[in-house]
């Protein structure tokens, strides 16, 4: 996905929030909501100066809880939507994305992570990635989770976001983090893999002159089983998301004996260490979920085997961790290095790490 | 035989979910009568909120959805800038509007949006079970005030239409109530206002009603209408609010 | 003459159109309908129904028609 052409006149070099901003108003996005937190500024920033001329229209909202509300107000309609924050943030917008799901709404949803809990601090973390992935708000649901790791990604995953948020009628959230929000990379600003306009039937939206019965959108339903019924439904996408759009890269998974597992920024460290050890003869490789919801259990279930050790790189203190052990269901050690807080770990930290394990 | 009154057909057969006597019924027939006499079902987009009102989809025929607790002036927003060809309203009552969802009215309208916003104001949490609500009047009991609302301990009745009067971007505020036949027709006059507002793009529009809730209040639907006639009207007086 | 016709299975029997005729033309039934409730219902009496409607206009139901039997049918 990350192959550019260097002589393309669509290349420019531009900062991750910015990247994002762009690659929506492509995306055919009509309607952006969203409320100042570090280190987001530059996408609603972008999002304000560029939406009125792509038709679309910019909201600043008066609070986190407003602009998730109000994306789900022009998606209703059957509008492509978008609203962006930073961790803290994101914790007040799991209302309205519990909502989104629970109607069945498009929606992207962008989180340049920082460190938390709680206020905590404005530099890169990955540490909403429990959040992100377990359903965040209440209830019985998922987000699809897009975790890029530079530049062109940060287009590509936020361009695919709205197709499958329209695929699959649902919440998608991009997962960034400060470190890819605030920098500047060169990047294409069209779509690097092969994309069909995706047709879409949005016969369900509100207020479509060819609708002939008036429509309800709606998430409370009292009479007995019919919640249940919509779970299942929903548990049935889940189900075809899982098997149709699991995305990861791999490196060297064959022809290793320890697997580097990371998202995200970590993963740029990871692979840089990866390359630095397999230089000097040791038998490394890596994995890179880049959906982490779904997430690429079956890549890392096949890879684990007795010979082989796992260690997971976070910028969290443990969390995907989780669901690698899961996968690797006993076949395999799985082991852990994170640094948290805003705090980058090192490639000398990481190889400190590899060097323990062997 | 000619039938002199009958209920609009925007308004749906089931029988509500609503406590004998209970306001919501009403202030449901106005709004669909509105539309209907204003020629704008096709292009009404309504929002239901969290509380007694929520199931207000069964019984409109036109387009509703639902917001979050607090957040259908938000949600409203969304739709309205999206297509402005839309005849956008929110139905909400007193904890929606005024408690968890005070700061999405607020800056509703003062960005003056485009929208109706029907306010039913009974003083009380009913879906919840009659806690204190913003609006509970001093002295009034509820569930979660059971010796009546006390100023040092709950604060004062948030006058939220007074509050909103001073935003620069709302162009109309009255309230109503629907305690007698006199106060319904009233009511529907500031419905329609309230309406037409929206379609001659004047900004932000408001009609608080002062509703009756015969369960929570722990009277007789008489005994309910008499109240709002008699105590709450002196408290927090009808007639308009602001107009410009 | 003008007459109310009430939907007696709608009604809840709240008694707001009882409160309100200002001609004392609506009961409370001896009848209880299939909710388990009395409800309201019309009565000749000494003056006449004047089709006010403010039975109608305070019905949280909405489940009171008044029919004008001198007038021609509707218009259509």
């Amino acid at each position: 996905m990350t192959k550019n052409n260097q002589k393309d006149k669509n290349r420019v070099l531009m900062v991750g929030n910015h990247i994002i901003g762009q690659a929506a108003i492509e995306a055919g996005c009509k309607f952006y909501a969203g409320y100042p937190i570090t280190p987001q500024n530059e996408l609603t920033a972008y999002m304000a100066d560029n939406m009125p001329e792509a038709g679309g229209v910019f909201i600043q909202a008066e609070s986190e809880l407003a602009a998730i509300s109000m994306i789900f107000g022009a998606s209703v309609i059957g509008e492509r939507v978008m609203t962006s924050s930073s961790s803290p943030g994101i914790s007040l917008k799991q209302e309205g994305i519990s909502y989104l799901a629970a109607c069945k709404l498009p929606a992207v949803i962008v989180n340049m992570q920082r460190g938390g809990p709680g206020l905590g601090n404005i530099s890169p973390a990955q540490s909403d990635y429990f959040q992100a992935t377990k359903g965040g708000g209440h209830g019985d649901y998922h987000t699809v989770v897009l975790a890029p790791n530079g530049s062109q990604e940060l287009f590509d995953l936020t361009y695919l976001a709205f197709d499958l948020a329209d695929i699959y009628r649902t919440p998608v959230l991009v997962l960034g983090d400060g470190v890819l929000g605030q920098m500047a990379e060169p990047v294409t600003l069209k779509p690097s893999f092969k994309h069909e306009k995706t047709k879409v039937d949005k016969s369900w939206a509100l207020a479509q002159t060819k609708n002939k019965e008036p429509k309800v959108v709606k998430s409370l339903f009292l009479e007995y089983g019919a919640l249940e019924n919509l779970n299942k439904e929903l548990k049935k996408t889940y189900d075809i998301i899982e098997s149709n759009e699991v995305r990861a890269e791999t490196f060297y998974i064959d022809d290793c004996e320890i697997i580097l597992v990371a998202f995200g920024a970590t993963s740029r460290i990871c692979k840089k260490v990866m390359m630095t050890l397999r230089n000097e003869g040791l038998k490394i490789g890596m994995i890179r979920p880049i959906t982490l919801w779904p997430f690429p259990k079956k890549i890392i279930s096949d890879a684990a085997h007795k010979k082989v050790k796992f260690l997971v790189v976070e910028m969290n203190m443990g969390q995907m961790v989780e669901d690698v052990r899961m996968a690797v269901f006993g076949k395999s050690e799985v082991h852990f290095y994170g640094r948290t807080a805003g705090i980058i770990p090192s490639e000398k930290e990481i190889i400190k790490k590899i060097r323990s394990l062997s | 035989m000619k039938k002199i009154f009958k209920k609009s057909p925007l308004l749906l057969d089931p029988v509500t979910h609503y406590c004998p006597g209970c306001g919501h019924g009403i202030v449901h027939r106005l709004v669909c009568e509105v539309i209907e006499e204003l020629n704008i079902t096709e292009k009404v987009l309504a929002i239901a909120p969290v509380g007694c009102a929520v199931l207000a989809y069964d019984y409109w025929d036109f387009d509703t959805t639902e917001a979050a607790h607090g957040r259908p002036l938000a949600v409203a927003t969304g739709i309205k800038r999206m297509r402005p060809d839309l005849i956008v309203f929110t139905y909400q009552g007193d904890g929606d509007l005024a408690a968890i969802g005070t700061a999405e009215t607020v800056h509703a309208a003062n960005r003056g949006e485009d929208l109706t916003c029907i306010f039913v104001n009974n003083g009380v949490y009913g879906m919840t079970g009659g806690q204190m609500a913003p609006t509970t009047l001093l002295g009034q009991r509820t569930t979660t005030c059971k010796s009546g609302r006390d100023k040092k301990r709950d604060g004062y009745p948030l006058k939220i239409s007074e509050m909103l009067a001073v935003l620069d971007g709302v162009c109309y505020i009255e309230r109503t109530a629907v305690n007698k036949p006199k106060n319904v027709i009233l009511t529907k006059k500031a419905i329609k206002r309230a309406f037409v507002n929206q379609i001659e793009g004047k900004g932000f529009s408001m009609v608080e009603i002062i509703s009756q809730c015969p369960t929570y209040w722990a009277l007789t639907p008489e005994e309910a209408v008499d109240k709002i006639e008699n105590e709450i009207i002196k408290e927090t007086p009808l007639g308009v609010i602001k107009d410009v | 003459m003008i007459r109310i016709k009430i939907d007696t299975e709608k009604c809840k029997g709240c008694g707001l159109c009882i409160k309100y005729c200002p001609k004392g033309l609506i009961v409370e039934s001896k009848k209880l309908n299939k909710r388990g409730v009395y409800p309201a219902e019309f009565v000749r009496g000494k003056d006449e129904c004047t089709g006010c409607k403010s039975c109608a206009i305070m019905c949280p139901e909405a489940a009171i028609e008044i029919i004008d039997d001198e007038k021609s049918n509707d218009k259509k």
